[in-house]
């Protein structure tokens, strides 16, 4: 029976592979039905899955087992309650409180985090000494972090018409930005050229046993 | 002749401390100051001719056991990785090899948290520079003065993407990105949502949002509420247009692409924090003629939408957005702070780059140490 249920699964799979796949052609039947049922069953297991691995374990198992040790849980349970005011027009006012408490909260957080991460640890890393390195390239590595950086940043300042000799930094910073972007696409499709590679498996391996 | 005796009982007393000091043995504990209560500085004083040391800490049984040090004893040493509030007891253990003798001291001491961590000192200060320079800002725009902000392509282009689709008479997409509320990218692009469909209900046109989170969802419900209200049309703000897919991620995407190919939105915007989906989504809109402008700080996914989006807000452009569109001055006031913290972060740069040239590199390590 297990084995009968596996190969289903792998017949099942193998099929909505092709739904899938059958979208590169253009939109038909076969593509809406996998659409439709992967939203499905997406959607209804990713509310099974925040019932058992985060409201169970993180509420009603440690209120259950200690309810007085466990009070300030009760807070995010309320506020969890007031989004639901959201079904009737009447009271939808009232999930606006747990709205506003999320998105301030996630800002003043976020704040703390970018000034650290994306700021103060980025500046430290870019103070070299441009000179230190032993080699000609790595000299001008150097330069081009440095160089790369001050322009970049200066390209997002919003406060001064970019024109005469404003413009030079900012089209550099441009160009230092274009450059890596380049770089990152090719690195990236690389790596979904190895998403497909392992699809193009599961259908010779799995489903076909064409090779071991 | 008194003066003599005197100097001479104070000379005896000296050296007879100095010998006191040379035969006497010390070990002392002392909590780290300024630090989150993680590290003890042990300091000892042995008198001359102990040549080889050893540090051993009590485990939880109290037995003692050696230390693994990366370092040579000398006379001292700071034990971190530690926890507050726990007592700790070591003993140092002396050998003098020439007499074939040893000794042993032992100690204790408890690392406590204390409020203020002096190595997050410039973390502080260009917490309180920024910020003040932001207050600064919001207040002077508040009091009417016009700051200018330079022009921004992606951004202009939102009221002729309305426009078209207004003529073709069909919808507008908007999709907040792929994170949860609590991502700060997510707000910036509410912030986008609300001027857009402020736009789009003047125009009369209708806009779509897909959202992957309940929270997104909420928050966009009420953005697009609030929108059609200020543009006097609450009559036209359709609620079902604004609806949850799935969390799924790939999930959520094959529902937006489904979208895209069978309602056929006149604009496309994707503003907001994205992933892997980001080629997937612009690709399908590129298929169906739409014009599509994206943005996102998500700088391994920007590559993506450049290649197939007419226009694209770059990191920082998505979270000036919002001001950009609506000028209001406290926005406005903001991203004018902002603009401030750009210029102090390229002088620090400068003036940190001189500063390791000539040696100096007391000014990266104060600045390095507020990220450890």
């Amino acid at each position: 029976m297990p084995d009968l249920m596996n190969t289903i699964g792998i017949w099942l799979a193998a099929f909505f592979t092709f739904c899938i796949f059958s979208f590169l052609y253009r939109d038909n039947p076969f593509y809406k039905l996998a659409e439709q049922i992967f939203v499905g069953l997406s959607a209804g297991y990713g509310l099974i899955y925040v019932v058992y691995s985060t409201m169970v374990p993180n509420l009603f198992a440690k209120l259950s087992q200690d309810f007085s040790g466990n009070l300030i849980l009760l807070i995010p349970f309320a506020l969890g309650l007031m989004m639901l005011t959201r079904i009737y027009p009447k009271t939808q006012w009232i999930s606006r409180y747990p709205i506003s408490i999320v998105i301030g909260t996630s800002a003043a957080i976020s704040v703390m985090r970018s000034l650290k991460t994306d700021l103060l640890l980025q500046v430290g890393a870019t103070i070299i000494n441009p000179f230190q390195g032993s080699t000609a390239s790595e000299i001008s590595g150097n330069l081009l972090v440095i160089i790369g950086t001050l322009c970049g940043v200066y390209f997002f300042y919003f406060s001064k018409k970019q024109e005469g000799l404003a413009k030079i930094p900012s089209k550099i910073g441009v160009y230092f930005l274009m450059v890596s972007f380049g770089a990152t696409f090719g690195y990236t499709v690389m790596a979904r050229i190895s998403l497909l590679i392992g699809r193009l498996e599961f259908l010779r391996k799995d489903w076909l046993h064409i090779i071991n | 002749m008194k003066h003599i005796y005197y100097l001479l009982i104070v000379l005896l007393l000296l050296q007879s401390a100095m010998l006191w000091a040379n035969t006497t043995s010390s070990f002392t504990i002392s909590d780290k100051p300024w630090d989150k209560g993680e590290a003890l500085i042990l300091n000892w004083n042995l008198p001359d001719g102990y040549d080889r040391l050893n540090l051993q800490k009590a485990d939880s049984l109290m037995v003692y056991q050696d230390m693994e040090l990366d370092e040579p004893l000398v006379s001292g040493f700071v034990d971190d990785n530690l926890d507050p509030d726990e007592t700790y007891h070591y003993r140092l253990i002396a050998y003098n090899d020439a007499l074939a003798d040893s000794i042993f001291i032992e100690a204790q001491g408890q690392p406590k948290e204390n409020w203020f961590y002096m190595h997050k000192l410039s973390f502080l200060l260009l917490f309180l520079i920024l910020g003040s320079a932001i207050v600064f800002y919001v207040m002077a725009a508040r009091r009417g003065k016009d700051f200018y902000i330079r022009r921004i392509s992606g951004l202009d282009s939102m009221e002729e993407a309305i426009g078209r689709a207004t003529e073709k008479g069909k919808p507008i997409l908007f999709v907040p990105g792929i994170s949860e509320l609590d991502d700060i990218q997510t707000i910036a692009s509410l912030s986008i949502l609300g001027q857009l469909a402020q736009r789009a209900a003047e125009y009369n046109t209708e806009i779509i949002v897909p959202c992957r989170f309940a929270m997104v969802l909420s928050a966009a419900r009420e953005v697009v509420k609030e929108a059609y209200l200020k543009a006097g049309r609450p009559d036209a703000y359709r609620e079902d247009r604004i609806f949850y897919l799935t969390d799924d991620q790939f999930g959520y995407v094959a529902g937006i692409d489904g979208i895209i190919v069978r309602e056929e939105p006149a604009a496309n915007f994707f503003l907001g924090s994205f992933y892997a989906e980001s080629l997937i989504l612009a690709e399908t809109g590129l298929s169906t003629g739409a014009i599509q402008t994206a943005g996102t700080a998500n700088a391994h996914q920007l590559p993506f939408f450049v290649v197939s989006c007419d226009y694209t807000l770059i990191g920082e452009e998505l979270f000036a957005a919002s001001a950009y569109l609506s000028r209001d001055a406290q926005q406005v006031g903001s991203l004018k702070g902002h603009d401030f913290g750009k210029l102090l972060v390229i002088l620090l740069i400068v003036v940190g780059i001189i500063l390791e040239i000539a040696g100096q590199g007391w000014f990266k390590s104060f600045l390095m140490g507020a990220g450890s």
